[in-house]
């Protein structure tokens, strides 16, 4: 194996793929997410609008889409992804389904962040009359707002990971030139390689969370 | 003042909670009326209901029986729209302090402000006086992490006050606080008693807080109010058990430890002192008494002391004592052990 220009303009491209798939998935799955977690939250039954049969299913729905392996639902939701991406090959292909296999885990994250605002301040904004709504954008949005960037963080990484099965769909990436070279011609060195690159994607990704969960937490003197 | 309505009525007040464990009866028909402008204390050992009944008062929990009047109005008859317009006139600060802590001071003082619709501009500049008032304006882009518990009340106060309530209701404000800081917050709470005209409801289960600033107080136990007056009454005169619990205080243990002996506890107003009563009833029954507890406190401006004493053995000796009190028409009551 040699370091042409092919192998390097092949591997720029994983990465292109990896990312783009990566981040565009992420960002459906924070749309999708934020709101289903802000309802887990809300409501529950002890929440400050609390619907429980409703808050109840919806968990019922996330934990059975969780519970799918991501490569079985790649399959399953095929026909799906025809209708949205039009095609069921490439980058494109993955990502309807790593939207719907990572938006029921977003939501779950999100919704852990919410757990963390403090019941009290909640509890002082219903004192002065602050409705659900008003709750939700100036409360529970921008004080769990360093814990959702960690969250983000670890959201991203677990897509990006979810991503790397795209070779089965031919849909690119580094995960996908991971398993054509390294499993099927075995070229060990080329999965190394791809997949110390992956490391640092993810490893930048956790960094930068972390660092602006940190910079934008007041709580920290 | 007088001749106007009560500013809070509680009437037939009950609030059950349902558990997995079954239910708890946290509030059971309390009867209260809260005057304006004046400063109520509800007073009881923990668990006693203090949370759940203040909470009902600005209906963040919801009754169960029984309904609550704020200006002569039903809460329970209010939409819950109506309801949160009521709150904003009603302000509320904790023993956590519950500040915003992502935001800053301003922006903690201006947020019931964002709540009730202001104006940007108008919201800042009341904030900026009410941080004037509570001595924290040069704080203002100071975050809560930032700040020391007495002035995180500080701005939990200016905070429940920017939408100009009529009421300001206080759960535990000071129990997070040390001795010194919790004067210096009573003195706020007072002072804006007095100066704004905000009727101010504390709840407490230390006694010295209630001596402190309150005109009135209820003193409740397990989820009924046990007895209601002004402080200095209760306080010469506490009828419940409870009231002498809390007012007695390790007096009460104490005086166990004597033996089986009868007590009576003997209670002063401004009018008299300790000595003459106490020299004077030796002289006339030439007996000797055991002092056991003895106490001055100044309530709004007025000596009230208590004092228990231990009575002789002989029955004769304990009947001219007895006779010697009544005829001097002092204020006594016999302590028995059950009541301790
Ligand atoms: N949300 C709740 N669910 C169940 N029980 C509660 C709840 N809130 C309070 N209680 C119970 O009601 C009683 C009174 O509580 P609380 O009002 O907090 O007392 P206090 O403030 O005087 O300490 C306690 O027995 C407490 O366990
Ligand atoms: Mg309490």
């Amino acid at each position: 194996m040699t370091f042409d220009a092919a192998t390097i303009g092949m591997l720029k491209l994983g990465v292109w793929e990896t990312l783009f798939m990566t981040f565009t998935s992420s960002f459906f799955a924070y749309l999708i997410g934020i709101p289903l977690g802000i309802i887990l939250i809300v409501m529950d039954k002890d929440g400050i609008y609390p619907v429980p049969w409703l808050q109840k299913i919806l968990g019922l729905i996330i934990n059975l889409l969780r519970s799918v392996p991501f490569i079985i639902l790649l399959i399953m939701v095929m026909p799906i992804t025809k209708i949205i991406a039009g095609t069921t090959l490439g980058a494109r292909a993955v990502i309807p389904p790593l939207v719907i296999a990572s938006a029921p885990y977003v939501a779950r994250v999100v919704e852990s962040s919410f757990k963390e605002v403090d019941a009290g301040v909640i509890e002082a904004a219903k004192s002065m009359g602050a409705s659900a709504m008003q709750i939700i954008l100036k409360v529970l949005l921008p004080e769990a707002r360093p814990s959702l960037l960690v969250g983000a963080a670890l959201s991203v990484t677990t897509i990006l990971a979810y991503s790397a099965m795209s070779g089965f769909v031919g849909g690119g990436g580094l995960g996908d030139i991971a398993i054509k070279y390294g499993y099927y011609r075995y070229q060990t060195v080329m999965m190394f390689i791809t997949v110390a690159i992956l490391v640092i994607i993810v490893q930048v990704i956790q960094e930068v969370g972390m660092k602006l969960s940190r910079m934008s937490d007041k709580r920290i003197k | 003042m007088q001749s106007e309505e009560p500013i809070i009525q509680l009437v037939g007040l009950g609030k059950e909670f349902f558990t997995s464990s079954g239910p708890i009866k946290a509030l059971d028909d309390i009867n209260l009326s809260i005057e304006r402008g004046e400063i109520f204390g509800i007073i009881g050992l923990s668990g006693a209901g203090k949370s759940t009944l203040v909470r009902c008062i600005n209906y963040l929990e919801v009754p169960t029986s029984g309904d609550v009047l704020f200006e002569n109005q039903s809460l329970a008859a209010m939409s819950s729209r109506k309801q949160r317009l009521a709150r904003q006139s009603m302000g509320m600060i904790f023993q956590q302090f519950n500040l915003l802590a992502q935001r800053n001071v301003l922006q903690n003082v201006c947020f019931p402000l964002e709540i009730a619709n202001v104006p940007k501009k108008e919201a800042v500049k009341r904030a900026m006086e009410l941080l004037e008032l509570v001595g924290l304006k040069e704080r203002s882009k100071a975050y809560p992490s930032q700040l020391s518990g007495g002035q995180k009340q500080r701005v939990a106060i200016a905070r429940a006050l920017a939408t100009n309530p009529k009421i300001l209701l206080c759960d535990e404000a000071t129990s997070a606080l040390d001795p010194n800081t919790t004067k210096s917050i009573l003195g706020l709470l007072k002072e804006i008693n007095k100066n704004m005209g905000v009727t101010v409801v504390v709840i407490t289960h230390e006694m010295t807080v209630i001596e402190a600033i309150c005109d009135r107080v209820a003193i409740i136990d397990q989820s009924h109010i046990a007895e209601v007056g002004c402080v200095a009454d209760i306080f010469s005169e506490p009828k419940s058990k409870i009231g002498r619990q809390l007012i007695l205080g390790d007096a009460a243990e104490q005086a166990i430890r004597f033996g089986s002996n009868r007590r009576i506890r003997i209670s002063f107003d401004g009018r008299s002192s300790f000595e003459p009563v106490l020299s004077n009833m030796i002289l006339a029954c030439k007996v000797p008494v055991n002092i056991m507890h003895a106490e001055t406190r100044d309530i709004g401006g007025t000596a009230m002391g208590q004092m228990v004493i231990q009575l002789p053995e002989e029955e004769i000796d304990q009947t001219r004592v007895l006779n010697y009190l009544k005829t001097a028409k002092i204020n006594f009551e016999e302590v028995k052990d059950y009541d301790l």
